[in-house]
Protein backbone atom coordinates (compact mmCIF):
# COMPACT_ATOMS: atom_id res chain seq x y z
CA UNK A 1 0.00 0.00 0.00
CA UNK A 2 1.04 3.23 -1.14
CA UNK A 3 -0.18 6.50 -0.22
CA UNK A 4 0.34 8.78 -3.13
CA UNK A 5 -2.17 12.12 -4.23
CA UNK A 6 -3.02 11.50 -7.24
CA UNK A 7 -4.52 14.82 -7.34
CA UNK A 8 -0.85 15.80 -7.85
CA UNK A 9 1.25 17.17 -4.96
CA UNK A 10 3.07 19.97 -7.31
CA UNK A 11 6.61 19.44 -8.61
CA UNK A 12 8.64 21.79 -10.94
CA UNK A 13 9.95 18.67 -12.14
CA UNK A 14 6.53 17.58 -13.16
CA UNK A 15 5.65 20.86 -14.75
CA UNK A 16 8.72 20.39 -16.99
CA UNK A 17 7.36 17.23 -18.05
CA UNK A 18 4.06 18.47 -18.84
CA UNK A 19 5.27 21.12 -20.73
CA UNK A 20 7.49 18.75 -22.63
CA UNK A 21 4.80 16.35 -23.28
CA UNK A 22 3.83 16.40 -27.04
CA UNK A 23 0.63 17.72 -28.03
CA UNK A 24 0.26 19.44 -24.75
CA UNK A 25 -1.06 22.33 -25.78
CA UNK A 26 -1.36 25.67 -23.91
CA UNK A 27 -5.34 26.71 -22.79
CA UNK A 28 -4.08 30.20 -20.31
CA UNK A 29 -0.91 31.90 -20.01
CA UNK A 30 -0.28 33.72 -16.97
CA UNK A 31 -2.05 36.96 -18.15
CA UNK A 32 -5.07 35.46 -18.95
CA UNK A 33 -4.90 33.54 -15.33
CA UNK A 34 -4.49 37.08 -13.68
CA UNK A 35 -7.72 38.69 -16.16
CA UNK A 36 -9.70 35.78 -15.19
CA UNK A 37 -8.78 35.79 -11.76
CA UNK A 38 -9.58 39.91 -11.31
CA UNK A 39 -12.93 39.36 -13.21
CA UNK A 40 -14.04 36.38 -10.61
CA UNK A 41 -12.91 38.64 -7.84
CA UNK A 42 -15.13 41.52 -9.25
CA UNK A 43 -17.60 38.79 -9.62
CA UNK A 44 -17.75 38.11 -6.03
CA UNK A 45 -17.80 41.52 -5.16
CA UNK A 46 -20.72 42.29 -7.21
CA UNK A 47 -22.98 39.28 -5.74
CA UNK A 48 -21.65 39.04 -2.38
CA UNK A 49 -22.38 42.86 -1.45
CA UNK A 50 -18.81 43.82 -1.28
CA UNK A 51 -17.91 40.83 -0.13
CA UNK A 52 -18.66 41.59 3.85
CA UNK A 53 -19.30 38.29 5.09
CA UNK A 54 -16.92 36.19 2.61
CA UNK A 55 -14.40 33.32 3.84
CA UNK A 56 -12.80 31.78 0.56
CA UNK A 57 -11.79 27.95 1.37
CA UNK A 58 -9.26 26.56 -1.53
CA UNK A 59 -9.43 23.01 -2.19
CA UNK A 60 -5.77 21.31 -1.92
CA UNK A 61 -3.58 21.13 -3.81
CA UNK A 62 -4.42 24.21 -6.19
CA UNK A 63 -7.36 25.41 -5.34
CA UNK A 64 -5.31 26.85 -1.93
CA UNK A 65 -3.16 29.22 -4.11
CA UNK A 66 -5.97 30.39 -6.30
CA UNK A 67 -8.04 31.09 -2.73
CA UNK A 68 -5.28 33.42 -1.47
CA UNK A 69 -4.98 35.35 -4.87
CA UNK A 70 -8.57 36.30 -4.83
CA UNK A 71 -8.54 36.82 -0.90
CA UNK A 72 -5.60 39.45 -2.26
CA UNK A 73 -7.87 40.73 -5.13
CA UNK A 74 -11.08 41.03 -2.80
CA UNK A 75 -8.61 43.05 -0.40
CA UNK A 76 -7.63 45.02 -2.87
CA UNK A 77 -10.53 46.14 -4.88
CA UNK A 78 -13.20 46.96 -1.84
CA UNK A 79 -10.46 48.32 0.82
CA UNK A 80 -7.10 49.08 -1.10
CA UNK A 81 -5.10 46.94 0.83
CA UNK A 82 -2.48 44.43 -0.08
CA UNK A 83 -3.87 41.40 1.70
CA UNK A 84 -5.78 40.18 5.05
CA UNK A 85 -9.03 41.98 5.10
CA UNK A 86 -11.04 38.31 3.42
CA UNK A 87 -10.65 35.59 5.73
CA UNK A 88 -9.12 32.57 3.38
CA UNK A 89 -8.20 29.09 4.09
CA UNK A 90 -7.86 25.23 3.01
CA UNK A 91 -10.26 22.40 3.46
CA UNK A 92 -9.04 19.31 2.42
CA UNK A 93 -11.64 16.86 1.30
CA UNK A 94 -10.06 13.81 0.89
CA UNK A 95 -11.58 11.88 3.85
CA UNK A 96 -15.42 13.06 2.38
CA UNK A 97 -14.39 11.42 -0.83
CA UNK A 98 -16.56 8.51 -2.68
CA UNK A 99 -13.32 7.12 -4.18
CA UNK A 100 -11.68 6.23 -1.02
CA UNK A 101 -11.87 2.51 -2.33
CA UNK A 102 -10.83 2.79 -5.60
CA UNK A 103 -7.01 3.79 -4.77
CA UNK A 104 -4.66 3.37 -2.12
CA UNK A 105 -5.14 5.48 0.55
CA UNK A 106 -4.28 8.96 -0.17
CA UNK A 107 -1.76 11.77 1.57
CA UNK A 108 -4.37 14.08 3.86
CA UNK A 109 -3.96 17.55 2.48
CA UNK A 110 -4.10 20.51 5.07
CA UNK A 111 -7.40 22.07 6.12
CA UNK A 112 -7.49 25.28 8.00
CA UNK A 113 -10.28 27.05 8.62
CA UNK A 114 -10.01 31.14 9.39
CA UNK A 115 -10.33 32.05 13.26
CA UNK A 116 -13.53 33.37 13.06
CA UNK A 117 -14.96 29.93 11.76
CA UNK A 118 -17.42 30.09 8.66
CA UNK A 119 -21.09 29.87 10.74
CA UNK A 120 -23.50 32.93 9.34
CA UNK A 121 -20.82 33.67 6.55
CA UNK A 122 -20.80 33.03 2.65
CA UNK A 123 -17.99 30.77 1.72
CA UNK A 124 -16.83 30.48 -2.07
CA UNK A 125 -14.81 27.52 -2.88
CA UNK A 126 -12.16 27.45 -4.68
CA UNK A 127 -10.65 24.99 -7.15
CA UNK A 128 -8.74 24.31 -9.85
CA UNK A 129 -10.63 22.51 -12.23
CA UNK A 130 -14.18 21.47 -12.21
CA UNK A 131 -14.75 18.23 -14.02
CA UNK A 132 -17.77 15.19 -12.55
CA UNK A 133 -18.62 17.32 -9.30
CA UNK A 134 -17.56 14.97 -6.87
CA UNK A 135 -14.78 16.95 -5.35
CA UNK A 136 -17.42 19.23 -4.40
CA UNK A 137 -19.88 17.21 -3.60
CA UNK A 138 -17.08 15.84 -0.93
CA UNK A 139 -16.37 19.61 0.04
CA UNK A 140 -20.21 20.13 0.61
CA UNK A 141 -19.83 17.47 3.21
CA UNK A 142 -16.97 18.64 4.74
CA UNK A 143 -18.36 22.03 5.19
CA UNK A 144 -21.42 20.83 7.25
CA UNK A 145 -19.07 19.63 9.67
CA UNK A 146 -17.06 22.27 10.09
CA UNK A 147 -20.28 24.46 10.55
CA UNK A 148 -23.32 26.59 8.95
CA UNK A 149 -22.53 28.89 6.48
CA UNK A 150 -24.99 31.21 5.22
CA UNK A 151 -24.43 30.17 1.57
CA UNK A 152 -21.76 28.29 -0.09
CA UNK A 153 -20.47 29.77 -3.79
CA UNK A 154 -17.90 28.23 -5.94
CA UNK A 155 -15.30 29.54 -7.74
CA UNK A 156 -13.19 27.72 -10.23
CA UNK A 157 -10.70 28.31 -13.05
CA UNK A 158 -11.67 26.23 -15.61
CA UNK A 159 -14.69 24.18 -16.28
CA UNK A 160 -14.05 21.19 -18.37
CA UNK A 161 -18.09 20.07 -18.45
CA UNK A 162 -18.58 16.04 -18.11
CA UNK A 163 -20.82 16.72 -14.99
CA UNK A 164 -21.78 13.71 -13.18
CA UNK A 165 -23.64 15.29 -10.43
CA UNK A 166 -26.21 18.03 -10.19
CA UNK A 167 -23.51 20.96 -9.32
CA UNK A 168 -22.40 23.89 -11.39
CA UNK A 169 -19.77 26.89 -10.59
CA UNK A 170 -20.98 30.21 -9.73
CA UNK A 171 -17.74 31.86 -10.95
CA UNK A 172 -15.66 30.55 -14.00
CA UNK A 173 -12.67 31.88 -15.46
CA UNK A 174 -12.72 29.58 -18.52
CA UNK A 175 -15.32 27.06 -19.77
CA UNK A 176 -13.09 24.59 -21.78
CA UNK A 177 -15.10 22.05 -23.94
CA UNK A 178 -13.09 18.91 -23.61
CA UNK A 179 -13.59 15.01 -24.57
CA UNK A 180 -13.08 12.65 -21.76
CA UNK A 181 -10.11 11.39 -22.73
CA UNK A 182 -8.35 14.62 -23.10
CA UNK A 183 -5.97 16.00 -19.74
CA UNK A 184 -6.44 19.35 -18.34
CA UNK A 185 -3.58 20.38 -16.24
CA UNK A 186 -3.11 23.78 -14.26
CA UNK A 187 -0.30 24.87 -13.37
CA UNK A 188 0.23 27.84 -10.60
CA UNK A 189 3.66 29.47 -9.70
CA UNK A 190 3.07 28.47 -6.12
CA UNK A 191 3.24 25.03 -6.70
CA UNK A 192 4.88 23.88 -10.12
CA UNK A 193 6.74 27.35 -10.81
CA UNK A 194 4.87 29.10 -13.42
CA UNK A 195 1.06 29.86 -14.79
CA UNK A 196 -0.66 28.26 -17.19
CA UNK A 197 -3.85 25.59 -17.78
CA UNK A 198 -2.32 23.04 -20.59
CA UNK A 199 -4.64 21.12 -22.10
CA UNK A 200 -3.16 17.42 -23.71
CA UNK A 201 -4.37 14.12 -25.40
CA UNK A 202 -4.49 10.87 -22.76
CA UNK A 203 -1.04 9.55 -22.42
CA UNK A 204 -1.49 7.61 -19.75
CA UNK A 205 -0.52 10.37 -16.93
CA UNK A 206 -1.87 13.28 -15.10
CA UNK B 1 3.20 0.34 4.00
CA UNK B 2 2.08 -3.23 5.05
CA UNK B 3 -1.00 -4.51 5.04
CA UNK B 4 -0.27 -5.46 8.42
CA UNK B 5 0.88 -3.24 11.42
CA UNK B 6 2.95 -5.94 13.82
CA UNK B 7 6.19 -4.18 14.86
CA UNK B 8 8.05 -0.84 14.76
CA UNK B 9 10.36 -2.80 12.66
CA UNK B 10 7.91 -2.44 9.64
CA UNK B 11 7.98 0.70 9.16
CA UNK B 12 9.94 2.22 7.19
CA UNK B 13 11.03 5.86 7.47
CA UNK B 14 8.58 6.93 5.53
CA UNK B 15 5.45 4.81 6.21
CA UNK B 16 6.37 6.14 9.47
CA UNK B 17 6.62 9.97 8.81
CA UNK B 18 3.31 9.58 6.59
CA UNK B 19 1.53 8.45 9.70
CA UNK B 20 2.69 11.14 11.78
CA UNK B 21 1.69 13.30 8.93
CA UNK B 22 -1.41 12.46 8.49
CA UNK B 23 -2.19 11.89 12.46
CA UNK B 24 -1.39 15.43 12.62
CA UNK B 25 -3.90 16.81 10.19
CA UNK B 26 -6.49 14.55 11.90
CA UNK B 27 -4.98 16.26 15.32
CA UNK B 28 -6.58 19.31 14.10
CA UNK B 29 -10.22 17.81 14.22
CA UNK B 30 -10.18 17.66 18.10
CA UNK B 31 -11.05 21.17 17.87
CA UNK B 32 -14.05 20.49 15.88
CA UNK B 33 -17.61 21.21 16.85
CA UNK B 34 -18.05 17.24 14.88
CA UNK B 35 -15.60 15.18 15.66
CA UNK B 36 -16.26 12.35 13.11
CA UNK B 37 -15.51 11.54 9.57
CA UNK B 38 -16.98 9.59 7.23
CA UNK B 39 -13.94 7.98 5.93
CA UNK B 40 -14.30 4.28 7.08
CA UNK B 41 -18.49 3.55 7.16
CA UNK B 42 -19.39 0.11 6.90
CA UNK B 43 -16.05 -1.30 7.78
CA UNK B 44 -15.49 -3.22 10.55
CA UNK B 45 -12.43 -3.17 13.08
CA UNK B 46 -12.28 -5.62 16.19
CA UNK B 47 -10.73 -5.06 19.16
CA UNK B 48 -9.21 -8.43 20.27
CA UNK B 49 -8.04 -7.66 23.95
CA UNK B 50 -6.68 -10.83 25.74
CA UNK B 51 -4.72 -8.28 28.65
CA UNK B 52 -6.90 -5.58 30.27
CA UNK B 53 -6.20 -2.14 29.34
CA UNK B 54 -8.14 0.77 29.68
CA UNK B 55 -6.02 3.69 27.81
CA UNK B 56 -5.27 1.50 24.53
CA UNK B 57 -8.49 -0.30 24.42
CA UNK B 58 -10.47 2.87 24.54
CA UNK B 59 -8.51 4.97 22.46
CA UNK B 60 -8.77 2.16 19.40
CA UNK B 61 -12.11 2.56 20.13
CA UNK B 62 -12.37 6.31 19.76
CA UNK B 63 -9.87 6.49 16.93
CA UNK B 64 -12.28 3.53 15.08
CA UNK B 65 -15.18 5.41 15.86
CA UNK B 66 -14.19 8.71 14.97
CA UNK B 67 -13.55 7.19 11.32
CA UNK B 68 -17.25 6.29 11.22
CA UNK B 69 -16.21 2.48 11.51
CA UNK B 70 -18.20 -0.20 13.19
CA UNK B 71 -16.09 -1.33 16.44
CA UNK B 72 -16.42 -4.34 18.01
CA UNK B 73 -14.92 -5.20 21.61
CA UNK B 74 -14.14 -8.61 22.19
CA UNK B 75 -12.45 -9.34 25.72
CA UNK B 76 -10.84 -12.68 26.72
CA UNK B 77 -12.60 -12.02 30.57
CA UNK B 78 -16.30 -13.65 29.89
CA UNK B 79 -16.22 -14.97 26.71
CA UNK B 80 -15.82 -18.60 25.23
CA UNK B 81 -11.75 -18.05 25.63
CA UNK B 82 -12.50 -18.29 29.17
CA UNK B 83 -14.02 -21.91 28.08
CA UNK B 84 -10.68 -22.77 26.37
CA UNK B 85 -11.40 -21.55 22.66
CA UNK B 86 -7.96 -21.21 21.29
CA UNK B 87 -6.72 -17.83 19.06
CA UNK B 88 -7.42 -19.32 15.87
CA UNK B 89 -10.67 -20.40 16.27
CA UNK B 90 -11.15 -16.99 17.90
CA UNK B 91 -9.83 -15.71 14.40
CA UNK B 92 -11.58 -17.97 12.48
CA UNK B 93 -15.06 -16.54 14.46
CA UNK B 94 -14.31 -13.10 13.50
CA UNK B 95 -12.96 -13.65 10.13
CA UNK B 96 -16.60 -15.28 9.59
CA UNK B 97 -18.34 -11.98 11.22
CA UNK B 98 -16.34 -9.21 8.43
CA UNK B 99 -13.62 -7.69 10.44
CA UNK B 100 -11.78 -5.78 8.02
CA UNK B 101 -9.31 -4.95 10.80
CA UNK B 102 -8.26 -6.83 14.03
CA UNK B 103 -6.22 -4.49 17.21
CA UNK B 104 -5.27 -7.45 19.02
CA UNK B 105 -3.50 -7.16 22.31
CA UNK B 106 -1.93 -10.43 24.05
CA UNK B 107 0.02 -11.71 26.43
CA UNK B 108 1.78 -13.92 24.22
CA UNK B 109 4.60 -12.40 21.91
CA UNK B 110 4.28 -13.34 18.74
CA UNK B 111 0.01 -13.46 18.51
CA UNK B 112 -0.21 -10.77 16.16
CA UNK B 113 1.92 -12.44 14.13
CA UNK B 114 0.05 -15.81 14.13
CA UNK B 115 -3.29 -14.28 13.70
CA UNK B 116 -2.43 -12.31 10.33
CA UNK B 117 -1.85 -15.94 9.06
CA UNK B 118 -5.42 -16.71 9.61
CA UNK B 119 -7.00 -13.60 8.89
CA UNK B 120 -7.88 -11.62 5.52
CA UNK B 121 -8.63 -8.14 7.47
CA UNK B 122 -5.54 -6.06 8.95
CA UNK B 123 -4.48 -7.03 11.89
CA UNK B 124 -2.78 -4.35 14.29
CA UNK B 125 -0.83 -5.04 17.13
CA UNK B 126 -2.06 -3.23 20.04
CA UNK B 127 0.87 -5.03 22.42
CA UNK B 128 2.28 -8.38 22.52
CA UNK B 129 3.87 -9.93 25.40
CA UNK B 130 7.47 -8.43 25.75
CA UNK B 131 7.61 -8.17 22.38
CA UNK B 132 6.39 -4.97 20.71
CA UNK B 133 3.19 -2.15 20.91
CA UNK B 134 3.42 -0.17 17.50
CA UNK B 135 1.13 2.20 18.11
CA UNK B 136 2.63 3.31 21.58
CA UNK B 137 5.90 4.14 19.77
CA UNK B 138 4.34 6.14 16.90
CA UNK B 139 2.10 8.67 19.29
CA UNK B 140 5.35 8.75 21.79
CA UNK B 141 7.35 9.80 18.31
CA UNK B 142 4.46 11.94 17.44
CA UNK B 143 4.57 13.90 20.86
CA UNK B 144 7.90 14.43 21.01
CA UNK B 145 7.45 16.19 17.41
CA UNK B 146 4.90 18.32 18.27
CA UNK B 147 6.74 20.05 21.83
CA UNK B 148 10.40 19.79 20.14
CA UNK B 149 9.81 20.53 16.18
CA UNK B 150 11.66 17.44 15.04
CA UNK B 151 12.98 13.96 15.78
CA UNK B 152 16.07 13.90 14.00
CA UNK B 153 19.33 14.49 16.33
CA UNK B 154 16.92 13.99 19.69
CA UNK B 155 18.19 12.64 22.34
CA UNK B 156 15.80 10.05 24.09
CA UNK B 157 16.33 8.42 27.30
CA UNK B 158 14.52 5.07 28.62
CA UNK B 159 14.66 4.55 31.80
CA UNK B 160 13.44 1.62 33.54
CA UNK B 161 11.79 -1.90 33.50
CA UNK B 162 13.14 -2.38 29.30
CA UNK B 163 13.52 -5.90 29.96
CA UNK B 164 9.58 -6.57 30.48
CA UNK B 165 8.65 -3.38 28.14
CA UNK B 166 7.47 -3.83 24.76
CA UNK B 167 6.91 0.13 24.69
CA UNK B 168 11.02 0.08 24.94
CA UNK B 169 11.27 -2.02 22.00
CA UNK B 170 9.09 -0.57 19.57
CA UNK B 171 10.41 3.46 20.63
CA UNK B 172 13.83 2.32 20.14
CA UNK B 173 13.17 0.68 16.75
CA UNK B 174 10.92 3.52 15.61
CA UNK B 175 13.20 6.39 17.10
CA UNK B 176 16.26 4.27 15.89
CA UNK B 177 14.09 4.25 11.97
CA UNK B 178 13.34 8.10 12.08
CA UNK B 179 16.68 8.92 12.98
CA UNK B 180 16.87 10.21 16.80
CA UNK B 181 19.52 8.50 19.27
CA UNK B 182 18.36 5.93 21.90
CA UNK B 183 19.82 5.66 25.26
CA UNK B 184 18.43 2.61 27.87
CA UNK B 185 19.18 3.19 31.43
CA UNK B 186 18.41 0.81 33.47
CA UNK B 187 19.69 -1.74 36.60
CA UNK B 188 21.64 -4.61 34.60
CA UNK B 189 18.91 -7.25 35.26
CA UNK B 190 16.03 -5.06 34.18
CA UNK B 191 17.95 -5.48 30.01
CA UNK B 192 17.37 -7.83 28.27
CA UNK B 193 20.33 -10.06 26.97
CA UNK B 194 20.45 -9.22 24.21
CA UNK B 195 20.31 -5.73 23.88
CA UNK B 196 23.82 -5.35 22.89
CA UNK B 197 22.38 -6.11 19.41
CA UNK B 198 19.83 -2.93 19.20
CA UNK B 199 20.29 0.10 18.04
CA UNK B 200 21.01 2.21 20.82
CA UNK B 201 23.26 2.75 23.82
CA UNK B 202 22.74 1.56 27.06
CA UNK B 203 23.96 2.85 30.70
CA UNK B 204 23.34 1.82 34.04
CA UNK B 205 23.77 5.51 35.31
CA UNK B 206 20.56 7.83 35.47
CA UNK B 207 21.85 10.97 36.64
CA UNK B 208 24.59 10.68 34.11
CA UNK B 209 22.43 10.39 31.08
CA UNK B 210 19.92 13.19 32.33
CA UNK B 211 21.84 16.29 31.61
CA UNK B 212 21.94 15.54 27.85
CA UNK B 213 18.51 14.05 27.27
CA UNK B 214 16.11 16.04 25.26
CA UNK B 215 13.63 13.29 26.30
CA UNK B 216 13.31 11.09 29.13
CA UNK B 217 10.48 8.34 28.57
CA UNK B 218 10.10 6.33 32.23
CA UNK B 219 8.60 3.10 31.83
CA UNK B 220 6.63 1.12 34.40
CA UNK B 221 8.21 -1.35 36.83
CA UNK B 222 5.72 -4.54 35.76
CA UNK B 223 5.29 -6.13 38.87
CA UNK B 224 2.51 -8.17 37.68
CA UNK B 225 5.36 -10.01 35.02
CA UNK B 226 8.46 -10.15 37.54
CA UNK B 227 8.56 -13.95 38.43
CA UNK B 228 11.49 -13.41 39.97
CA UNK B 229 13.77 -10.16 42.64
CA UNK B 230 15.53 -8.07 39.83
CA UNK B 231 15.83 -5.35 42.59
CA UNK B 232 16.21 -5.73 46.57
CA UNK B 233 13.18 -3.38 47.12
CA UNK B 234 10.86 -0.72 45.77
CA UNK B 235 12.43 1.85 47.54
CA UNK B 236 15.84 1.00 46.13
CA UNK B 237 14.68 0.92 43.29
CA UNK B 238 12.90 4.29 43.09
CA UNK B 239 16.20 6.29 44.84
CA UNK B 240 18.48 5.16 42.09
CA UNK B 241 16.00 5.07 38.53
CA UNK B 242 13.20 6.73 39.82
CA UNK B 243 12.30 10.54 38.13
CA UNK B 244 11.59 13.31 41.16
CA UNK B 245 11.96 16.75 41.06
CA UNK B 246 15.36 16.92 42.07
CA UNK B 247 16.74 14.68 39.35
CA UNK B 248 14.32 16.18 36.94
CA UNK B 249 16.50 19.53 37.65
CA UNK B 250 19.15 18.06 35.69
CA UNK B 251 17.51 17.99 32.58
CA UNK B 252 18.15 20.96 29.67
CA UNK B 253 15.52 23.42 30.28
CA UNK B 254 13.86 22.57 27.10
CA UNK B 255 13.62 18.52 27.85
CA UNK B 256 9.98 17.01 28.28
CA UNK B 257 8.90 13.98 30.64
CA UNK B 258 7.27 10.57 28.94
CA UNK B 259 5.19 7.94 30.56
CA UNK B 260 3.42 5.37 28.60
CA UNK B 261 0.82 5.00 31.44
CA UNK B 262 -0.43 3.46 33.77
CA UNK B 263 2.37 5.33 36.20
CA UNK B 264 3.22 3.87 39.70
CA UNK B 265 3.13 7.47 41.22
CA UNK B 266 5.94 7.22 43.82
CA UNK B 267 7.78 4.30 41.94
CA UNK B 268 9.62 5.26 38.68
CA UNK B 269 7.59 8.40 38.76
CA UNK B 270 7.26 11.19 41.72
CA UNK B 271 3.51 12.79 42.12
CA UNK B 272 4.98 16.51 41.43
CA UNK B 273 7.37 15.21 38.46
CA UNK B 274 4.06 13.46 37.09
CA UNK B 275 1.92 16.79 36.91
CA UNK B 276 4.61 19.27 36.10
CA UNK B 277 4.65 21.35 32.81
CA UNK B 278 7.21 19.13 31.69
CA UNK B 279 5.08 15.83 31.63
CA UNK B 280 3.77 15.36 28.08
CA UNK B 281 1.69 12.07 29.90
CA UNK B 282 -2.29 13.73 29.28
CA UNK B 283 -0.71 14.74 26.31
CA UNK B 284 0.28 11.19 25.41
CA UNK B 285 -3.31 9.90 25.64
CA UNK B 286 -5.11 12.61 23.27
CA UNK B 287 -2.09 12.36 20.50
CA UNK B 288 -2.60 8.73 20.72
CA UNK B 289 -6.36 8.89 19.32
CA UNK B 290 -4.51 10.90 16.37
CA UNK B 291 -2.40 8.43 16.17
CA UNK B 292 -4.73 5.36 15.53
CA UNK B 293 -6.64 6.84 13.55
CA UNK B 294 -4.18 7.79 11.17
CA UNK B 295 -3.04 3.98 11.13
CA UNK B 296 -6.44 2.87 10.86
CA UNK B 297 -6.90 5.22 7.71
CA UNK B 298 -4.12 4.22 5.82
CA UNK B 299 -4.30 0.77 6.58
CA UNK B 300 -8.70 0.33 5.64
CA UNK B 301 -9.39 3.97 3.91
CA UNK B 302 -7.48 2.79 0.77
CA UNK B 303 -8.57 -0.16 -1.88
CA UNK B 304 -8.73 -3.75 -1.07
CA UNK B 305 -6.84 -4.45 -4.50
CA UNK B 306 -3.87 -2.67 -2.86
CA UNK B 307 -3.96 -4.44 0.84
Amino acid sequence: MHARDTAGAGSGARAGFDTARPGAKTVLGAAEIRRALTRIAHEILERTDGAADVVLLGIPTRGVPLAHRLADRLSQAEHGAEHGLVPVGSLDVTMYRDDLRLRPARTLGHTDVPPAGIDGRIVVLVDDVLYSGRTVRAALDALVDLGRPRAVQLAVLVDRGHRELPIRADYVGKNLPTSQREVVRVLLGETDGQDAVLLSEDGGGA
Amino acid sequence: MNRHLISAADLSRDDALLILDTAEELAQMADRPIRKLPTLRGRTVVNLFYEDSTRTRISFEAAAKRLSADVINFSARGSSVAKGESLKDTALTLEAMGADAVVIRHGASGAPHRLAGWVRGSVVNAGDGAHEHPTQALLDAFTMRRRLGRLEGLRVAIVGDVLHSRVARSNVRLLHTLGAEVILVAPPTLLPVAVGSWPCEVSYDLDAALPKSDVVMMLRVQQERMNAAYFPTVREYSRRYGLDSSRMALLPEHAIVMHPGPMNRGVEIAADVADSVRSTIVEQVGNGVSVRMAVLYLLLGGSEAQR
